[in-house]
């Protein structure tokens, strides 16, 4: 398999504060990478900066052998970057119609359409011409997702799906996941809930404040492994910790 | 009959004043950015209207041909090499850079063009009227800008509501870093909203410059009626706009009336009053139900 997305030395954050110390993560064409950690890990920042919201500090970042800190950050959806920002950020003046139209805006061509969203997200069907500003948690979600689908992404950035939804909602939105990598777009998935990464990764890589402190396969890094690497604790994590993990 | 008279040339003058306000409506609308210098861009349109009359011997109205694309150009550059510099939380900057602009382009015209009053002669179509009911006669010139004013405004709301740009101006409204991670360049969408925000306004310059005699320092005091159409319709709403056009020209038309009945107010002055009391009562104007974020 060849790398997608090659991130080396990567630095990055607000303003005087440093969100990200010389990262490196790679993923590979066609593959979902999971990154997990606890809250101000930098998670988002990668995401963030990886799509130009954020600009990175040093380091490179490669997409599909391209330097992409180069490109301006509306011109990587053209590339073939697409974001699944965190808490969803519909366009509360656009109706669902027009929240999907204008993740076409910048769009490379492919063959998402409004037909096939609504296909792979059933629930969005009766509500295309709502104003995005009534729909539910889930409901949002799945536009948002399929906002991020009309620009034809080859890397779909998804940004703490699980946030602030009911479980049984996670369930349906995570469900979809696989309509979207199965169509070959690579995904790289920003999660906090070890259990949920766990299921739709095909590699994993954990962040602690602001650094890589694992990565791997879910087959061969153990819960334990990882639940350490979460807390940045040593080898020995306690049970307790363990157990609010499982939570 | 005098009354309905001067309502009915009230809703007339209401067409000039939502010419005015649409520009500043929409830049506030989509960006947050408070124009000082439009009423100035309406009497430098005039301006423009009074030396392309003179160099291509043309009809005013043919002038906007010109002098719609020149401002409208002007506008996508100004905005993109500088006002974006000023596009952020605090509107301050957006004020003082245009309030600056104001200064010198009153200055440039006095430079150019001396202080002497000018006009813009569109020939007969200025003084032919309309026989309405009873006594009451229509100009063709102010049914012309009320009309041109409703076709402009259609044509903004079917851009806004229609298009793939228009989508493009709402969502760089609600949250422009999100509109960039569709691909959208928040900053050359403030260039074209810009650009439309000037050529409106030139349209109205040459209006106002056909309509009356106009001078370099005209412009502050058009910019007040600019922005009571805008307050009193309810900002960023384009029909509210036109709505609060109509309002204005009304009050003024009738305030002149009360003036020459019982000598007693005048019609810029009950123009203001009617402006003061909506933003009193209503602050968001009359068709601004959002409010402000």
């Amino acid at each position: 398999m060849t790398a997608l997305l090659e991130i080396e030395n990567l630095s990055s954050g607000y303003g005087d504060f440093q969100a990200l110390f010389d990262v490196d993560v790679t993923v590979d064409e066609g593959e979902t990478l999971a990154i997990i950690g606890a809250n101000g890990a930098g998670k988002t920042t990668l995401l963030r900066t990886i799509s130009g919201l954020v600009p990175a500090w040093s380091g490179t970042i490669r997409f599909d052998g391209r330097d992409l800190l180069r490109v301006a950050a509306h011109k990587r959806v053209g590339e073939g970057i697409a974001m699944v920002p965190e808490g969803r950020l519909l366009f509360p003046s656009l109706n669902v119609r027009e929240n999907l139209l204008v993740g076409a805006y910048g769009r490379r061509p492919g063959t998402w359409t409004i037909e096939r969203v609504v296909e792979t997200f059933p629930l969005l069907e009766p509500l295309l011409d709502r104003p995005s500003s009534v729909l539910s948690g889930g409901e949002r979600q799945a536009v948002a997702i399929g906002r991020a689908l009309m620009a034809n992404p080859r890397l779909i950035l998804l940004d703490e799906l699980s946030l602030g939804l009911a479980p049984i909602v996670v369930k349906q939105v995570y469900a979809a996941l696989p309509a979207v990598t199965g169509a070959g777009t690579t995904a790289l998935v920003v999660e906090q809930d070890i259990g949920l990464a766990m299921e739709v990764a095909d590699r994993v890589t954990c962040f602690l404040e602001g650094r890589v402190s694992l990565q791997g396969t879910p087959e061969t890094l153990g819960r334990h492994q990882i639940t350490a690497a979460y807390f940045g604790l040593e080898q020995e994590a306690t049970e307790s910790t363990q157990e609010s993990v499982n939570r | 009959m005098s009354w309905v008279n001067a309502i009915v040339q009230g809703v007339l003058l209401g067409g000039l004043f939502a010419l005015f306000a649409t520009g500043l409506s929409l830049a506030f609308g989509v960006m947050r950015f408070v124009n000082l210098a439009h009423g100035d861009l309406a009497i430098l349109g005039a301006f423009l209207a009074v030396s392309t009359t003179a160099t291509l011997d043309i009809n005013p109205f043919l002038s906007l041909f010109v002098v719609v694309p020149v401002m409208a150009a002007a506008g996508y550059c100004l905005q993109r090499f500088a006002f974006n510099r000023t596009i952020g939380e605090d509107p301050l900057p957006s004020i003082l850079v245009t309030f600056g602009l104001g200064v010198v382009i009153q200055n440039a015209l006095l430079e150019r063009y001396t202080a002497d009053s000018q006009g813009l002669d569109a020939g007969e179509i200025e003084t032919r009227s309309l026989q309405l009911a009873g006594d009451i006669a229509v100009g063709w010139f102010p049914v012309i800008v009320l009309a041109v004013a409703v076709v402009v405004l259609i044509g903004l709301q079917l851009l806004l509501s229609r298009t793939r740009i228009g989508r493009a101006f709402r969502a760089t409204s609600d949250d422009p870093a999100t509109a960039r991670l569709m691909g959208i360049n928040d900053r050359n969408i403030y260039a074209v909203v810009m650009a439309i925000a000037f050529g409106t306004v030139a349209v109205a310059g040459v209006f106002l410059g056909i309509r009356q005699t106009f001078g370099p320092n005209d412009g502050p005091a058009q910019l007040i009626f600019g922005f009571e159409a805008v307050v009193i319709g309810g900002l960023g709403s384009l029909w509210g706009t036109l709505l609060g056009g109509v309002i204005l020209g009304v009050a003024q038309t009738v305030g002149n009336q009360i003036d020459v009945e019982y000598d007693f107010l005048s019609g810029p002055l009950f123009g203001h009053l009617i402006f003061l009391a909506v933003l009193a009562f209503r602050p968001t104007g009359l068709l601004g139900a959002r409010s402000s974020k």
